[in-house]
């Protein structure tokens, strides 16, 4: 209890008048029918048009010598300014054992931008596996719904694990294994510089996700993501969950790629009235924003907003 | 209170076995990657011939980041990206020589310039300093000149799509090979096209019988830019590139040959 921070009573209030209303069948119930913004896809459409824009400014750059973004997503230069994948600076790093200041520029420029339009944006906004694993993700969901295949969950820690032992084979081996691994830098390469191999792995891996594990790769494995998670940690641009228009619903932990960061949208978890903030782990990709019939999720920018 | 223990001992199994899981898919993922080491230290791993500048392989392989800037500023596009089946050194980048290798057009070494993590060096500036491996007549049989026949004609054939700078031509644009056919009474070709000034020369050697022949003998100012292999124009290549061989190793005890020869 102590060092907590209190629970406003209004919040408390609005917990208690949730749960009567629960027990009671009613209010809460009745709205689980309600999917007044089900087929809603607003930030959906600006995502994909994002990862499409993205990934497509490094094939056109290069296949028409624009020189805008040259590179791919492990490393890059954009008008000129370096760019690099936190991650795959860090295997460079600790394998090679010396750093190249542009490596740093790179990486401070790229944690500096995601600082500010949230940490796993890149994963749903820019990775292109993001996107292919999205849209498999939708047979895996039907084969479910059909109860032809069954969901298994992972521990959501496991990345955590693999995230560190990447990084000890690269300091400890010198070699930067997880890079043969990543379908993100396979199709980054594969679409800038012609398909190979590695595509077969990016198929095996979407396999497993269609008819295993939902999206096990993004969700439990890459390291990546979790890099990225840690700078999720501190920036700006969040979900926000406003409490009192709620009604329950559990639509957007079902939309979620990573419904833990969530939690607070379940009856009696929310701490705040308007300043409950999702976690690192969320990838800003709106589809709880999208779904939600009552508005109560949207997108916010922590500490700036206090300024206006 | 005895439904709240079999409620705590089943939250501890789930929990367990989550854990139990979560290493399977670890010791899973880590298995994939470490198949990765196979196809590098197999014996039959492929000797790519870095591009210029590169640092010593293994480091090569720690530190290149697989982004591809230097194949995207190459201006004759000479640098490609290894695929998966190379392991760890997917998406690393190498040189075919023989398809089209780096003839030094752009004079201030582009792709050493673009590499952001040093895997190709700075220190490096000029073409003359670049050591990316060492010219061999690894096919004495196959050597038009040792064999004292010309060559007249296109080099590699009138499909090959190689760019060479030819500097009386166009300084800044690099040619298409097939625009530029020759004819040469004794093939000289490779020492005709070489970037680097007195790397090969042509040099007359005497048979047993006491006839003469032809042969290019390759110089310590050699690079191992691989033009020498491009545009060899046999089917087959008799000149190659040696990767990472330095030209001490060519002057083995007592100036004998060196018995690299292949």
């Amino acid at each position: 209890m102590w060092g907590k921070k209190e629970i406003p009573k209004e919040v408390i209030e609005i917990h208690d008048l949730r749960y009567k209303d629960l027990k009671a069948g009613g209010k809460a119930k009745e709205h689980m029918a309600n999917q007044a913004n089900a087929g809603r896809t607003v930030w959906r459409n600006r995502r994909w048009a994002s990862l499409i824009i993205v990934n497509l400014l490094f094939v056109v750059s290069f296949q028409f010598d624009l020189q805008l973004v040259e590179g791919s997503l492990t490393a890059s230069r954009f008008i000129g300014f370096h760019m690099a994948d936190p991650f795959a600076a860090m295997q460079v790093a600790l394998a090679f054992g010396q750093v190249i200041l542009n490596l740093v520029i790179g990486t401070l420029t790229v944690v500096f931008l995601y600082l500010i339009v949230g940490g796993r944006a890149f994963c749903s906004w820019v990775c292109p596996y993001h996107l292919v694993s999205e849209l498999t993700e939708k047979i895996h969901l039907a084969l479910v719904k059909k109860r032809i295949i069954k969901n298994h969950p992972f521990n959501i820690k496991t990345k955590y694990w693999l995230w560190g032992v990447f990084l000890a084979i690269a300091l400890i081996t010198g070699y930067t294994a997880f890079e043969m691994l990543s379908p993100m830098g396979i199709l980054s390469r594969a679409m800038i510089y012609g398909p190979g191999i590695g595509l077969l792995w990016v198929l095996f891996l979407l396999l497993v996700e269609i008819f295993y594990s939902r999206r096990v790769w993004c969700r439990n494995i890459c390291p990546i993501g979790v890099t990225y998670r840690f700078i999720g940690i501190f920036s700006l641009t969040k979900v926000v969950y406003d409490l009192s228009g709620c009604h329950h619903d559990g639509a957007c932990r079902s939309a979620c790629l990573v419904p833990h960061v969530l939690e607070f949208t379940k009856p009696g978890k929310a701490t705040s009235l308007q300043d409950n903030f999702v976690g690192g782990d969320c990838t800003n990709c709106g589809m709880c924003v999208d779904i939600c019939p009552t508005d109560s999720l949207k997108f916010d920018i922590r500490y700036v907003n206090k300024l206006f | 209170m005895a439904k709240n223990i079999t409620k705590k001992v089943k939250q501890k199994t789930i929990s367990r076995r989550s854990f139990n899981r979560g290493v399977i898919l670890t010791l899973a993922t880590l298995s994939a990657a470490g198949a990765g080491f196979y196809p590098i230290s197999s014996p039959q791993a492929k000797n790519y011939l870095r591009p210029p500048g590169a640092v010593p392989e293994a480091e090569f392989l720690a530190s290149c980041i697989k982004c591809g800037q230097c194949v995207q500023t190459c201006p004759v596009e000479a640098i490609e990206l290894a695929f998966l089946d190379d392991g760890f050194g997917v998406g690393t980048a190498y040189i075919d020589a023989r398809n089209q290798a780096c003839d030094f057009s752009c004079d201030a070494l582009q792709c050493i310039l673009a590499c952001p993590t040093g895997a190709l060096d700075h220190k490096i500036e000029k073409p003359e300093q670049v050591l990316m491996g060492l010219a061999e007549l690894t096919h004495p049989d196959r050597c038009l000149a040792i064999k004292n026949q010309g060559f007249k004609g296109h080099i590699r054939g009138e499909d090959f799509g190689g760019l060479l700078r030819y500097m009386e031509v166009d300084r800044w644009n690099p040619q298409l090979m097939r625009d530029h056919p020759v004819d040469r009474e004794i093939c000289d070709v490779c020492q005709l096209l070489c970037p680097i000034k007195g790397a090969i020369t042509m040099e007359q050697k005497n048979n047993e019988d006491g006839s003469s022949y032809w042969t290019p003998v390759v110089h310590s100012t050699c690079t191992g830019c691989g033009v020498c292999e491009m545009v060899c124009p046999v089917e087959e290549a008799a000149i190659e590139i040696i990767p990472w061989k330095k030209w001490q190793e060519t002057e083995s005890k007592d100036g004998k040959e060196s018995d690299h020869v292949g």
